[in-house]
């Protein structure tokens, strides 16, 4: 089997504390996975590990063939601007970066993608809006229209659908389920355990060291998030608390 | 009429040069503030144009009342603070504003020892409050070139710049442009500060930069428009100024900028977006 994301002894954190401890394991090709966790469970930190822009503490991340276009990474509290004055448009089409560059024009195909694009997430009709006048619930379909035309074979998206209604999150997880079914490799971190039991077949459940990792039926049980609640539990405090030392 | 506004840019060269001078500053300096006001930065240009003056400053003790000496001091101090803020904003926990803000406060209590020590000499007041009544050949070239330049940079790094400004994370993602158009846009905030002090002192330069584009945000929405409107603003109060400073007899450098205060008072009360007016105005809806 190969695979999109593989770790070896991985530990993430910042400025010296652990986040991640000793993570092994790899995350298959084409798969859609879930990660799910307690908070403070480092799940956040781990999908900035694997984008590649926070440097592990030690170990290692390991992409395979996978380069810095071909993974597509959606933060959970975007560090957008709002207020800025640009057009649904122009946020979307950015996603045609690998592209188009800093400095060449969308031609018309290029056009059209982003039409498509912000058609697939329901914005038509959106298309020369200030984003400033966007529900969060439209912003996230923007986003998601942006990472459509990234056209990542792996994308990361940290709780994509928090705050957000049931309409919207279907139809953005009918975006998932189309990157799932196009061989993509999908990897979300999620805290509603009815969704991922509903949608994702693989689930890593992680409590700073990771509790389970497998199909969703098996891994997704009581007893493992039970055990990784008392794990963070156990970890929450000065590091000299944890049951084991990570450096 | 024909005597109050056109006689005098008809009637004195000086006047035209003045002119043309600010015709340039304000193509080249508002874009650059409209940008500076939509990252919050508006200060930024303030702090920078403090930052210059001790280079200008050293130009002018070394070479005399040389546009060359002042204007290589100026950039070289105003580089230096642009640069070591921006490193230690991006490698140390102190945020931007704390860094430049102390980078520039010793700048400027350098430029103020050193002003202090010649500071009965006449032609370092131009130095301060500009001498837009002078410009020579030299000086409107160079105020030319670096709009020039300043308007061919903002167009190579358009993109990257607003995606800097709207999505910083997002182009670290996707793009190794990210220090690079930082750096570029704080270049670009320096060279355009030397050459509005050349114009209209070092204290007064920011002005230009800052006060259309703050007016602009009342008139137009997209970056485009703002940049339109801000540019427009700047020269008809360059214009206006000049002709104000010409009549009464006043200091151009000021009269230009509170023509343009004026502006922006106008535009704040009576402007269509955003201002205090706008929830009185009849506008319609938005239709779906």
């Amino acid at each position: 089997m190969t695979y999109a994301v593989a770790f070896q002894e991985l530990t993430l954190g910042y400025d010296r504390h652990p986040a991640v401890r000793r993570l092994d394991g790899e995350v298959a090709d084409g798969s859609l996975t879930a990660i799910v966790g307690p908070n403070g469970a480092g799940k956040s930190t781990l999908l900035k590990g694997m984008t590649g822009a926070l440097r592990p503490l030690a170990g290692q991340v390991d992409f395979g063939t996978c380069t810095r276009n071909d993974i597509a990474y959606l933060p959970q509290q975007s560090d957008i601007d709002r207020l800025f004055p640009i057009t649904v448009v122009d946020l979307v089409a950015v996603g045609l970066w690998s592209e188009i560059g800093g400095f060449f024009g969308l031609s018309a195909a290029h056009r059209a993608r982003v039409d498509d694009a912000i058609s697939a997430v329901g914005l038509t009709g959106f298309e020369s809006r200030p984003i400033g006048s966007l529900s969060g619930g439209q912003i996230q379909r923007a986003l998601f229209a942006r990472l459509l035309l990234q056209d990542a074979s792996l994308v990361l998206l940290d709780e994509p659908f928090t705050a957000i209604d049931a309409k919207t999150m279907a139809d953005l997880l009918g975006v998932v389920r189309r990157w799932h079914g196009e061989g993509r490799t999908v990897i979300t971190v999620l805290h509603d355990v009815e969704t991922v039991r509903a949608y994702f077949p693989e689930t890593l459940i992680l409590a700073r060291d990771l509790v389970a990792h497998g199909p969703t039926a098996e891994v997704l049980t009581a007893a493992n998030q039970f055990r990784a609640r008392q794990m963070c539990e156990a970890c929450v405090g000065p590091p000299h608390d944890c049951g084991r030392d990570a450096s | 009429m024909w005597e109050a506004l056109i006689q005098p840019f008809a009637e004195f060269g000086f006047m035209r040069r003045a002119m043309l001078g600010c015709i340039a500053i304000s193509a080249g300096a508002t874009p650059v503030g409209v940008f500076l006001m939509l990252r919050r930065m508006s200060l930024t240009g303030d702090a920078m144009a403090h930052a210059i003056l001790p280079g200008a400053a050293v130009g002018y003790l070394v070479a005399g009342l040389s546009l060359g000496a002042m204007t290589v001091g100026g950039l070289i101090a105003g580089m230096a603070v642009a640069l070591l803020s921006g490193f230690v904003t991006r490698v140390t926990a102190l945020r931007e504003d704390a860094s430049l803000a102390a980078f520039y406060l010793i700048s400027l209590s350098l430029g103020v020892l050193i002003v202090s020590t010649r500071g009965s000499n006449i032609d370092l007041m131009h130095v301060l409050f500009g001498t837009v009544l002078a410009l020579d050949n030299s000086a409107l070239i160079l105020l030319c070139s670096i709009t020039s330049l300043t308007l061919i940079a903002l167009a190579l790094l358009f993109r990257p710049l607003v995606l800097e400004c709207a999505d910083p994370q997002f182009l670290r993602a996707v793009s190794g442009l990210s220090a690079v158009t930082h750096f570029t846009f704080l270049a670009l905030v320096v060279i355009n500060l030397v050459s509005g002090f050349h114009a209209l002192g070092t204290l007064m330069a920011v002005g230009i930069m800052i006060v259309p584009a703050a007016a602009a945000r009342f008139w137009a929405v997209s970056i485009g428009g703002l940049i339109c409107a801000a540019v427009a603003i700047a020269i008809i109060s360059s214009g206006c100024g000049l002709l104000i400073s010409y009549h009464f007899g006043l200091p151009s450098g000021p009269a230009i900028i509170l023509v343009a205060g004026l502006a922006y008072g106008l535009s704040l009360t009576l402007g269509p977006i955003g201002s205090l007016a706008a929830p009185i105005l009849p506008r319609r809806h938005v239709e779906a």
